[in-house]
């Protein structure tokens, strides 16, 4: 490529040489080292930093990052039942549009004047997971899931005084190991075993460890594995009868078919946001709400900004500002719950646009419609020859899973097959629950079609023939 | 401060005046109600699809046999809108929200905004990069992991580290990240019931005391010497086998950069402790100096900040923590290794921390921050470093000329990237806060950030003009600033009741702290202030 010494780099208008010797002369500098003048000489760079040549040209840019990507296979160049927390749901173009605003993309952390929008987008974010959670306190997002999930657990100990938390087995060992990580000094974490049968919460397991030391149940609904937790109601009621409150981490795309956990005596519920029209973004692309009754001691548990309506001094205008402000790490910093700091803001945006483009009718339809293609693809994979479906007497959400061992061959093996022929299978879970045999956890969206499963299950039958 | 020279002036005044200066300013004001006031019953905004005849027939409808508890009776109660209705509340919202694009973004200091070059946003768009999924076999996705792996090399040769990874969220979960690996190697020392402790500076961000004190250390915190800089003695005084780290920025929000760094260091290495940079306000010194050279085990970076990608209303931002080869066994899990087959995800990594957030980190601003990178290469991102102190001391100049301003510490010093001011003075002369000149602010259009809590300096205010804006940029921000001194001193009341051209008016924020009025959400709402 040619040395390219053209001085003016269209990001920094002031490289321009005439403008930085006049801005020099301005402060009366002799060069930019006497800016550097404080920096010792002993921890100075005394080389260029080794990086690779640069790409000054725009179209040039694009041509390079473009034939990086181009080595990559998206779900939309193949017939994707990946899941597992990430997944492929349709991404409403309004969403994209909103999302995409320079407005919202390159804003910051202004304050609710002259970024009146942000708030009241992020009001309308709260008030919209409210209704679908039935909830009248959710905070402005976290980064993802998984920290909403250790911010809740780490919530319900400060609430309760208490140290012991107990989870079911079948959280993802990825989920796992960021709640225990980030709890421990002062949680301990304790799994409790999932029905072999029926893929939900062992009821019995879970009384037997209940006791005066549990700050919480933490379940899932659906698990992790794609059953419903239709006992939920019963979990609570043990929870609470032991002292402990019980956290839900539910998938929010669910919600316009299954009552939320507040409905059945949950206390504080957390998930992820991805699925509220985002992309998949190689996992990237992730939001985490925490949401809870309109308690006090509970309200001054959160970390997270919460975004509370205000009037201002015209009549009806609508302002915004931070609740209970004292109570973060902005304020008091380590006095504060935990922390807070840039997060996952935009993403918020774009799930109350996506809500309020899906409304309720909408919410309703997804949950029907990816809860019989789930059923469907259920039915129609157990019935291959070499595939176990296991738990499938147990309502499943959109994801399931499929166990090959009967056919003696590997989850791998069988996912390469299928790979061939234009199909991501799912996740394999044969590392993270070894019990469960030659398994693979399945995600049917409402973007596969009968066709697409049917498709599957022909190839599951050809290559497991 | 005069206009500049170029703006035209007509003597008769036809066919256009000449502009005012600074320039006159409205923002949009929709007086747009809350989303659900828009709800038009049976409206639909968006159809997702319904079970094909042949899956019913099947399998019937699931949703409609669950346990009465378990499903939904009713539907939530989300508005009901026609698409455009939708697009057209949001965007009408996004035109009361000002972006780095809109206006000149200085005032936001310490948070690094620059522009996100367009081009980055598009490539990140494409199906290659948003629809792919994180357990895609590897071989099916070498291109991202080809830029991710690129870009660690990069920062691993801009911070003088070994090892790096993308997974934290943002910057403040990778201070968390730097913690946990840190507590990991003192637990891997058999060391961590001894050393409870961490040091930090309070112009160090928030979240490293806040973080630090999460993963149960006792936090102490440090105060600026009487010449700003973090006070050696101090350190030394605290300093004990109960230390586990130092969390340290350099320079701190003062722009002052502290030039015994490598005594904190070794004083600290001495003692047994670890020490990690907070670079969040790396961006005047990229190509200058580095963290490891001064001795630093572990550092990160706020990808969104110095490598550009968009700030998206307070995230979704990007971090990176960058680490010596002695702490990398303790890096979070995956890390992205080269193979024989090509690159690969190592999630065998005994030692390793775990999870920090779901899969391998932001990836849409990762690549956006390797397109930047790549953009501008090692000459290019000295550039941005010396262009970035060039516009900070320029606009000190400027700014210090305007009456009750001041820069404490470091007197006639230079700075880096930004400066932490005091209106003191001007406080002291006209009793106008820091904080009523931000809701002026508004009214140019322009943003504004005192200082994060405490106010150490009084009455602070913290700019940071990055390598992004022109000269004539810094001078209109200096004239808004100097046109509000100007006021406070001879018409206070437009600024006490300020702002005047925002999209609204003063709030009145007495319920934000009050547990029966506040509301969160618009159900609380009408259950608090609309009920009967």
């Amino acid at each position: 490529m040619r040395d390219d010494q053209r001085s003016a780099h269209p990001y920094i208008p002031n490289s321009i040489p005439d403008v930085r010797a006049a801005m020099l002369g301005a402060v009366g500098a002799a060069s930019i080292e006497d800016f550097y003048a404080g920096v010792p000489d002993e921890i100075r760079l005394q080389r260029p930093l080794d990086l690779p040549t640069p790409i000054r040209a725009e179209s040039d840019l694009v041509r390079h990052v473009q034939a990086l990507l181009a080595q990559n296979t998206s779900t939309r160049d193949a017939i994707s039942f990946l899941g597992g927390g990430c997944y492929q749901h349709h991404v409403p173009a309004v969403c994209d549009e909103i999302n995409s605003r320079s407005e919202f993309l390159t804003a910051y952390a202004g304050e609710p004047y002259e970024d009146h929008g942000r708030f009241q987008a992020l009001f309308e974010y709260e008030s919209m997971m409210g209704e679908l959670l039935l909830r009248d306190v959710v905070n402005v997002p976290v980064y993802d899931g998984f920290q909403a999930a250790g911010t809740a657990v780490r919530m319900a100990s400060r609430i309760t005084g208490r140290r012991r938390a107990l989870m079911s087995a079948s959280v993802s060992a990825d989920k796992r190991s960021k709640i225990g990580d980030y709890v421990r000094p002062d949680v301990d974490i304790e799994l409790v075993p999932f029905d072999l049968e029926t893929g939900r919460l062992d009821l019995a397991a879970l009384q037997a460890r209940l006791g005066p030391d549990v700050a919480c149940v933490f379940v899932e609904n659906p698990g992790y594995l794609g059953p419903i937790e239709i006992d939920g109601p019963e979990i609570v009621r043990l929870a609470h009868a032991a002292g402990a409150l019980a956290v839900v981490s539910v998938d929010p795309s669910m919600l316009g078919v299954l009552a939320p956990p507040s409905s059945w005596g949950a206390d504080i519920d957390c998930g992820d946001i991805q699925p509220l029209g985002l992309h998949q973004h190689f996992g990237g692309a992730n939001g985490g709400f925490i949401a809870s009754d309109d308690d006090p001691t509970v309200v001054m548990e959160y970390p997270s900004r919460l975004f509370g309506i205000v009037p201002t001094v015209v009549p009806g205008e609508i302002g915004f500002g931070d609740v209970a402000y004292e109570r973060t790490s902005f304020a008091v910093r380590e006095e504060g719950k935990e922390w807070v700091g840039t997060a996952a803001s935009l993403w918020g945006i774009t799930a109350a646009v996506y809500l309020a483009l899906m409304g309720p009718e909408g919410m309703r339809d997804l949950g029907t419609t990816m809860m019989a293609r789930a059923r469907y693809a259920m039915t129609r994979l157990g019935s291959v020859p070499g595939i176990r479906v296991p738990f499938a007497a147990t309502p499943h959400a959109k994801e399931f899973v499929l166990d090959v061992s009967p056919s003696g061959r590997s989850a791998s093996s069988v996912s390469a097959a299928l790979r061939e022929r234009g199909i991501f299978l799912g996740i394999d879970l044969t590392q993270e629950q070894p019990g469960l045999g030659e398994a693979v956890l399945v995600a049917v969206t409402e973007v596969v079609t009968q066709d697409d499963i049917d498709r599957l299950a022909d190839a599951c039958a050809e290559v497991l023939q | 401060m005069s206009a500049p020279e170029k703006t035209s002036t007509a003597a008769d005044g036809f066919p256009i005046e000449a502009k005012p200066w600074p320039r006159r300013f409205h923002q949009a004001s929709w007086d747009e109600p809350i989303i659900f006031d828009l709800s038009v019953p049976g409206a639909r905004g968006v159809l997702p699809p319904l079970p094909e005849p042949g899956v019913t027939a099947l399998v019937g409808d699931p949703a409609a046999e669950l346990p009465e508890a378990i499903g939904r009776a009713t539907p939530p109660a989300l508005p009901e809108m026609s698409q455009m209705h939708v697009v057209r509340h949001f965007e009408r919202l996004s035109q009361e929200n000002i972006g780095v694009d809109l206006n000149i973004d200085i005032g936001q200091g310490t948070c690094t905004m620059k522009y996100s070059p367009k081009v980055n946003d598009q490539l990140v768009s494409a199906p290659s990069v948003a629809d792919t999924h994180p357990l895609q076999d590897p071989s099916t996705v070498q291109g991202t992991l080809e830029i991710m792996w690129r870009l660690e090399r990069m920062l691993a040769e801009i911070s003088g580290m070994d090892r790096v990874s993308l997974q934290p969220g943002a910057g403040s979960s990778a201070i968390w990240t730097n913690v946990a690996m840190i507590r990991a190697w003192h637990e891997s020392r058999g060391e961590s019931d001894r050393r409870d402790e961490v040091i930090t500076t309070i112009f160090s961000h928030p979240s490293n005391a806040a973080a630090a004190k999460v993963a149960g250390y006792r936090v102490i915190t440090l105060y600026p010497d009487a010449d700003g800089y973090p006070d050696l003695e101090a350190l030394k005084s605290v300093v004990s086998e109960r230390t586990a780290a130092l969390l340290i920025t350099n320079p701190e929000d003062t722009g002052i950069f502290n030039p015994r760094i490598t005594e904190f260091v070794r004083v600290v290495h001495e003692a047994g402790g670890l020490c990690c940079y907070d670079q969040a306000n790396a961006n005047g010194i990229l190509g200058i100096t580095r963290a490891r050279d001064a001795g630093f085990d572990l550092c990160h970076f706020n990808i969104h900040k110095t490598f550009s990608t968009p700030h998206g209303c307070g995230g979704p931002g990007s971090g990176a923590v960058c680490v010596s080869a002695e702490l990398a066994p303790f890096l979070p899990r995956p890390t992205i290794e080269r193979g024989e087959d090509g690159l690969y995800l190592d999630n065998e990594r005994p030692l390793s921390i775990g999870k920090v957030r779901p899969w391998y980190g932001v990836t849409p601003n990762l690549v956006r921050a390797y397109a930047w990178v790549m953009s501008l290469g090692a000459e290019g991102l000295r550039q941005v470093a010396e262009t970035a102190v060039l516009n900070n001391n320029y606009l000190m100049k400027k700014v210090l000329e305007i009456r009750g301003v001041s820069a404490p510490y470091a007197s006639g010093q230079r700075r880096i990237e930004q400066v932490r001011y005091s209106w003191e003075d001007l406080t002291r002369d006209t009793g106008i806060h820091s904080e009523q000149i931000g809701f002026r602010a508004a009214d140019f259009g322009t943003h504004y950030w005192t200082s994060h809590h405490p106010f150490v300096v009084p009455e602070p205010m913290t700019l940071e003009p990055t390598e992004s804006y022109s000269r004539e940029d810094l001078d209109e921000y200096t004239a808004i600033l100097a046109e509000i001194a100007r006021e406070a001193y001879e018409d206070a009341e437009t600024i006490t009741t300020a702002p005047h051209s925002s999209t609204i008016h003063q709030i009145n924020h007495t319920a934000l702290d009050d547990p029966d009025r506040w509301a969160v959400t618009w159900r609380a709402y009408k259950r608090k202030h609309l009920a009967g």
